[in-house]
């Protein structure tokens, strides 16, 4: 057993998983939602074996490191926090729904990981600016708060999604019922909607921050306005203007669950899109 | 505060619609210069984007858009939007965190909040407020109490101080910029090129005229070392730094990338190397007397180590292989044998036999190490904000300001127990919390809901 199988394993559980529970939602089929549960479980149990393994097989290699180097182990990691954010959820709210609206983006996240051409799984060696404990701290504590935001939209989606139907049957004077009557009610969408983004806010806080701390051990600079360092801060005025938004101003419902999908692109711009499309000191994720 | 209300200057500042039309700004403004390359000479953006909007660029110094006048202006005026409000709020705040609860809430203020129950009891009010007590302590809340308003009047509260984490993630934020002032007054980045068995006693700034800031010690490099993966890579860049003053050795380190010298203010980062032009790094070992000995030399020259009576040189030169290194072909002799000429890898070792001793003898190209200098005193300062960022977040969306208020009245023989209770965040699980408390008032035998 190597860690590719494992991670070969983790994303098909998860591939399974999603079509589950988006079974569970379209066809209200509530009854094989425990298996939704126990393949999601038995997937993240793969991944977090995989992971440790990966981890294990750098050491055997001669060059030890946390598998948080560069953009394919960063998707992997991206992907187990979105599974054990997702089970969390869960849990908390005994409701099986959001899953179709999670897990996907744990697959996602792996499959790109595993077919994208661009992203190369090799282990490699780490550049002497990456030989820190602070990548370990500033790449998880990144990756936590994505996760959440990834979470928030695809639930910012499901609010969407529920609003427009109730709105329709509402008009056609119709009771509101059907397949998005098993959703939670509005409010409570909102509610989690509301708490992944401060889940999301206060680890992407701590990310900004330990990237700060770090950059200062290796070059002396806190910031230095690299592009990857200015979107993670535009991602974070997102979110910042979305709580003053909704504490202050009171906004809610529709208009939070649209700043939290547009949360998302900048998330994924922050992560992807500045790799690939911007230059920085941010060796780090390149594609290789 | 009255005549602060009426000040429409005042409340522009103070208002959140700035606070999120700056965030707005902000946000909308960074992404340019994360798209116009930033800090290239003039000639590059001409070359990108023709002379015109080159020149729209230097109207509104694109090309150093994070430090131009407008940019520095908008982060001035959020700080000032930040610090109004903060002071608009304070006392509000403060008096919300401080006020009697008991004294100031009338019981027919109780009815009127969003969770409320009513119960009935068997029992007359003192015994009844007894009871409630009992459960209430046992639930975590224990009460205080007062008459009043023709009953008696209870009061419980969790966490009013966590109303001051707003205060804190905010006055956070200006405690970070006023780090990043401290550092940018009061510091500077420099940078320096010592050469392998060299030494500095000054630095340059990193900014145009490069000005030369005289230290108070010297720095020296006995050693720069660059080694590789088998895969080519590079693994380590490492030179080993020594602080004197005088003739006196004050601090020695050997500093990689992520692991730099600090002395004195001043920290010393492993940032890039090169090598000197047309300088080798020789050293020779003698393995029996362990005497050790490091030569800079030119190539094709002869040099000499006078106390063994040895002369040597690089005669020739090949390369690179496959791994990035030279070869050097040497000449060695002293006066016991005849010269050995050989072929080293750069950074090997060769061993060189002699009548009465072992030579072990090294070579590489002599490199100068370059070094980033800092001195930043508003580090720490910036590090406590985050540390208070942090911490405020916490209390601001984990904790809340929970009260929980219990009205016991006189009914004949019986009683009237109205509770209700209010919170300041998670109001969904506040509610949860209330209505386990309902829930011990309904399986209290003597009270009836
Ligand atoms: C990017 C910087 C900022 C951050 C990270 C920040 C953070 C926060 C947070 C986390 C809250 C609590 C929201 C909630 O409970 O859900 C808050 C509330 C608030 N913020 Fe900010 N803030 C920032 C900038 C500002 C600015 C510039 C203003 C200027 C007006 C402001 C005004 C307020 C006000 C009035 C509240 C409500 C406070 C209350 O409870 O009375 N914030 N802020």
């Amino acid at each position: 057993m190597n860690s590719s199988q494992l991670l070969g394993f983790t994303t098909f559980a998860y591939l399974l998983a999603s079509i589950l529970y988006i079974a569970i939602f379209v066809f209200r089929a509530q009854k094989i939602g425990i298996v939704a549960s126990v393949v999601t479980l038995l997937g993240f149990l793969a991944h977090t074996g995989g992971f440790a393994l990966r981890w294990i097989e750098s050491y055997q290699m001669g060059y030890g490191h946390a598998p948080l180097s560069n953009m394919y182990e960063s998707l992997i990691f991206f992907g187990w926090s979105i599974a054990i954010f997702y089970l969390w959820l869960e849990w908390k709210f005994k409701n099986r729904l959001i899953g179709a609206f999670a897990i996907p983006f744990a697959f996602f996240s792996m499959a790109y990981a595993s077919f994208a051409p661009e992203i190369d799984g090799q282990i490699k060696p780490l550049v002497p600016a990456l030989q820190s404990n602070w990548l370990i701290a500033h790449v998880m504590t990144c990756f936590i708060g994505y996760a959440a935001f990834a979470v928030a939209g695809g639930i910012g989606i499901m609010y969407l999604m529920k609003d427009r139907y109730e709105e329709g049957q509402k008009q056609k004077g119709a009771e509101a019922g059907g397949l998005f009557s098993t959703l939670p009610a509005l409010r409570i969408i909102d509610d989690i909607i509301y708490k992944c983004i401060i889940f999301g806010f206060v680890w992407l806080s701590t990310g900004i921050i330990t990237g700060a701390i770090w950059a200062n051990e290796a070059w002396g600079t806190y910031w230095s306005w690299d592009p990857k360092e200015t979107w993670s801060l535009i991602t974070w005025f997102v979110y910042a203007a979305a709580l003053h938004a909704r504490f202050v101003r009171g906004w809610s419902g529709k208009r939070i669950a649209w700043i939290a999908i547009i949360g998302v692109f900048s998330v994924v711009f922050t992560y992807y899109g500045v790799n690939f499309l911007l230059s920085g000191l941010h060796s780090y994720g390149s594609p290789g | 505060m009255e005549n602060k209300k009426g000040n429409s200057l005042w409340n522009f500042f103070a208002s959140v619609k700035l606070a999120l039309v700056t965030l707005f700004v902000l946000a909308v403004a960074s992404i340019i210069g994360t798209i116009v390359p930033q800090k290239e000479e003039a000639t590059r953006y001409i070359e990108l984007y023709g002379a015109n909007v080159a020149n729209f660029f230097q109207l509104l110094d694109i090309q150093d858009m994070y430090n131009s006048w407008w940019f520095v202006s908008m982060l001035v005026l959020f700080s000032l939007n930040l610090i109004v409000c903060t002071i608009e709020r304070l006392p509000h705040i403060w008096k919300v965190v401080r006020q009697d609860n008991l004294a100031i809430t009338n019981a027919d203020r109780l009815g009127k909040m969003a969770m409320h129950r009513t119960f009935t009891s068997r029992m007359p009010s003192s015994q009844t407020v007894g009871t409630v007590r009992t459960i209430m302590a046992a639930a975590g809340w224990p009460l205080r109490q007062a008459e009043k308003d023709g009953g008696t009047m209870l009061f419980s509260q969790k966490g009013a101080y966590t109303r001051l984490g707003v205060i804190i993630v905010h006055v956070s934020i200006l405690v970070i910029f006023t780090g990043s002032l401290i550092g940018s007054f009061y510091g500077y980045k420099a940078s320096v090129l010592i050469p392998e068995g060299g030494e500095t006693s000054q630095v340059y700034q990193s900014n145009n005229e490069h000005t030369a800031i005289p230290l108070d010690f010297t720095v020296s490099c006995n050693d720069f070392q660059l080694t590789y993966y088998n895969t080519g890579m590079p693994k380590e860049y490492r030179s080993d730094l020594v602080v004197r003053k005088g003739s006196e050795k004050l601090f020695e380190k050997s500093i990689v990338v992520n692991d730099p010298l600090q002395y004195g203010g001043l920290t010393f980062y492993q940032s890039s190397y090169q090598p000197v032009q047309g300088q080798f790094t020789v050293q020779i070992t003698n393995e029996n007397t362990k005497a050790e000995q490091k030569f800079f030399i030119p190539p094709r020259q002869e040099s000499k180590w006078l106390t063994e009576k040895i002369s040597f040189g690089i005669t020739d030169m090949s390369g690179p292989d496959m791994m990035q290194r030279y070869q050097y072909k040497i000449w060695f002799s002293d006066d016991k044998a005849g010269p050995s000429e050989f072929w080293i890898n750069e950074g090997g070792t060769a061993k060189i036999k002699r009548p009465d001793t072992t030579y072990i003898f090294t070579a590489k190209p002599r490199f100068a190490t370059g070094l980033q200098v800092v001195k930043d005193p508003g580090v720490w300062t910036v590090y406590s904000g985050c540390i208070m960022m942090i911490l405020g977040l916490f209390v601001i969306f984990y904790m809340s300001h929970r009260r929980v208020w219990v009205f016991v009245s006189s009914d004949g023989d019986k009683s009237c127990i109205l509770i209700s209770g209010m919170s300041n965040k998670n109001k969904i699980g506040f509610e949860k919390n209330m209505e386990a408390i309902y829930d011990k008032f309904a399986a209290e035998s003597s009270f009836s809901s």
